[in-house]
């Protein structure tokens, strides 16, 4: 054992852990009693009906697989394949989140030089913050008439905050002698902001980006319950309302695999845009 | 004077002072600074010395008074002036390499790629900067290092004008003796003129054609120009042989000891400061410069 480098230890702990989680689970569902098998008191009074039951990791591998196995099917609206309801759901993270880093990093940029720019947009943007983007939902709802539009403004305007408040931090903070060092070359404005403020900011700002896409693949879940139609939000919706908790788990599962899949690519931009003072 | 190739003319610096009123930092300092020559400028701490070199590098303006390089007045940062800062001032974000040919292809605009590379990597070997070090973030490099980027960054300008605010305040003994050596190296055989800061009177009597001192602040005044009568090509150890160079030493000691803070000055409402010029040369056959020795102490 004292052999293993660190890494893998920690992989093997996590392996274990996992295991153990799943056997703990599995045994904890009481198998279910077939109908022979009930007592006259209980099939008089209903307590032993085959209910909705947690269904066991070994019925939530099985479901994977299918559902892994044929990811893109479509037949009919009630019945899309896991892939084409994720697909649904990073299209519009993606659109809103794009949306939102076109403002809010030129607007960050704005109230990070200029101080009157600062003050002046600062009430609005301590307002408009801590709002919960699902709020927004029905105003959106009715002025742009469209769910699928609604949904995107949802993860646009929830999105945009932490890149708005880091960038301008970020660019605010830009170390003095660096853009001394931008002046003495005579460089002008726009060069000044791409060569010198943007470099220094930039991990900053990743990590403002890196904050929002997380956010908004909090929200697009929630959203997607409420507007319907499509999506990772409205396939575990629905399969609840079918009962069908396997399909449920799975979901849950997905929507943290996709997740996380989501930061670490951000993570990827943040290593690369990192510098060492 | 006028016709210097630089010439600082009633140059005046105020700030408030927290209290409501303002203090005077210097007021109406003039002085010149000749085409090729390499300055320094000595003082105690908060005289004023870095303000000038802002003034002088257009990155602050002063209260008032005029700053004219080759007959115009400067306004704002230029190409043509040179800043070698105390913190290096690299882009961390940039390889070695990268930070100095930043400044080339800002300066040479028209030049191809390649010119401003093989241009960068000349100065980068002039101070001392070869192999696979310039392809190193500054990070990754020693603070001799940094500094020596910093300064073949200033000279791959080629700016007419050079400005260095205390470059080796940093820097050890030793290093900095290297870094002494490869800055006279790059700046001779150029007709760059040098204004360089430091705390250091070793290194100013090494460096310097003439040693501007500075009385304390606050109201300080430029209050001598010390010519460096010490024939060039110097080294550390040839210097102290030559007869000059204890005259002029102790002079230096003795004005940052004593007559910086005697001669720490009040408000001098209208008058024009100028220097005055001490040439100290106790070579045969410059006996007559005797008169010039009376700031010395005897
Ligand atoms: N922006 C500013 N606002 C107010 N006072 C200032 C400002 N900049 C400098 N000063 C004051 O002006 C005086 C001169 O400062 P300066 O930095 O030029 O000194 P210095 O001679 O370079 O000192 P050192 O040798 O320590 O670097 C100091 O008293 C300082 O407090
Ligand atoms: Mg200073």
């Amino acid at each position: 054992m004292e052999t293993l480098s660190e890494n893998k230890k920690a992989a093997l702990l996590s392996v274990l852990l996992l295991l153990v989680g799943l056997f703990v689970w599995e045994m904890s569902i009481p198998a279910q009693k077939t109908v022979e098998a009930l007592t006259e008191y209980e099939r008089l009074t209903g307590t032993g009906q085959p209910k909705a039951g947690v269904p066991p990791p070994s019925q939530v591998i099985a479901k994977a697989w299918e559902q892994l196995s044929n990811p893109f099917y479509d037949a009919g609206p009630n019945d899309k394949g896991i892939g084409i309801q994720i697909g649904y759901s990073i299209y519009r993270v993606l659109v809103g989140y794009l949306l939102a880093a076109l403002i809010a990093i030129p607007l960050g940029f704005l109230i990070g030089m200029s101080r009157v720019a600062h003050k002046a947009l600062n009430p609005f943007i301590q307002v408009l913050r801590p709002i919960s983007p699902l709020a927004w939902m029905p105003l959106a709802l009715f002025v742009i008439q469209d769910s699928e539009a609604s949904a995107i403004f949802v993860i646009f305007i929830c999105s945009i905050w932490p890149m708005l408040i880091n960038t301008a931090f970020g660019v605010a903070g830009v170390r003095e002698d660096w853009v001394n060092v931008a002046r003495t070359h005579e460089l002008g404005p726009l060069k000044t902001a791409f060569t010198v403020i943007l470099p220094a900011a930039a991990p900053t700002i990743v990590t403002g980006m890196r904050i929002s896409i997380g956010i908004a693949w909090l929200v697009i879940v929630a959203a997607e319950m409420l507007v319907g139609g499509t999506g990772i939000g409205y396939y575990v919706w629905n399969e609840w309302n079918n009962l069908d908790l396997t399909s449920v788990i799975f979901s849950i599962l997905m929507i943290g695999v996709v997740g996380m899949l989501l930061d670490a690519a951000l993570g990827l931009l943040q290593r690369r845009v990192a510098y060492v003072e | 004077m006028a016709s210097s190739f630089l010439s600082i003319e009633r140059l005046t610096q105020r700030y408030p002072d927290g209290k409501g009123g303002e203090f005077t930092v210097f007021e109406n300092a003039s002085f010149g600074i000749e085409k090729g020559e390499f300055v320094c400028i000595l003082g105690h701490s908060g005289c004023g010395k870095s303000t000038i070199m802002n003034i002088l590098a257009g990155l602050s303006d002063p209260t008032s008074g005029v700053i004219k390089m080759d007959g115009q007045a400067i306004s704002g940062p230029s190409l043509d002036r040179g800043v070698v800062f105390q913190n290096y001032s690299l882009l961390p974000w940039l390889t070695t390499l990268k930070n100095v040919t930043f400044g080339v292809a800002a300066r040479f605009p028209q030049w191809t790629k390649q010119q401003v590379t093989d241009h960068s990597i000349a100065f980068l070997e002039k101070v001392g900067l070869t192999g696979d070090a310039i392809y190193r973030k500054p990070s990754q490099l020693s603070g001799g290092m940094r500094q020596r980027v910093s300064i073949a960054r200033a000279f791959a300008n080629e700016p007419k004008l050079l400005l260095l605010d205390e470059p080796f305040g940093a820097l050890d003994a030793l290093t900095r003796g290297t870094i002494q050596d490869e800055l006279i190296k790059v700046w001779s055989g150029t007709d760059q003129t040098v204004f360089m800061i430091t705390h250091d009177i070793d290194e100013a009597i090494l460096l310097a054609d003439r040693i501007l001192l500075m009385t304390n602040g606050p109201n300080a005044r430029v209050a001598e120009s010390v010519e460096i009568t010490l024939p060039r090509p110097r080294t550390r150890t040839t210097i102290v042989e030559h007869p000059n160079y204890y005259a002029i030493r102790n002079h230096l000691v003795q004005f940052l000891g004593e007559r910086s803070v005697l001669l720490a000055g009040e408000s001098v409402g209208d008058e024009t400061h100028r220097p005055e010029t001490v040439r100290i040369d106790k070579t045969e056959g410059a006996a007559d410069a005797e008169p010039l020795l009376r700031a010395v102490p005897k």
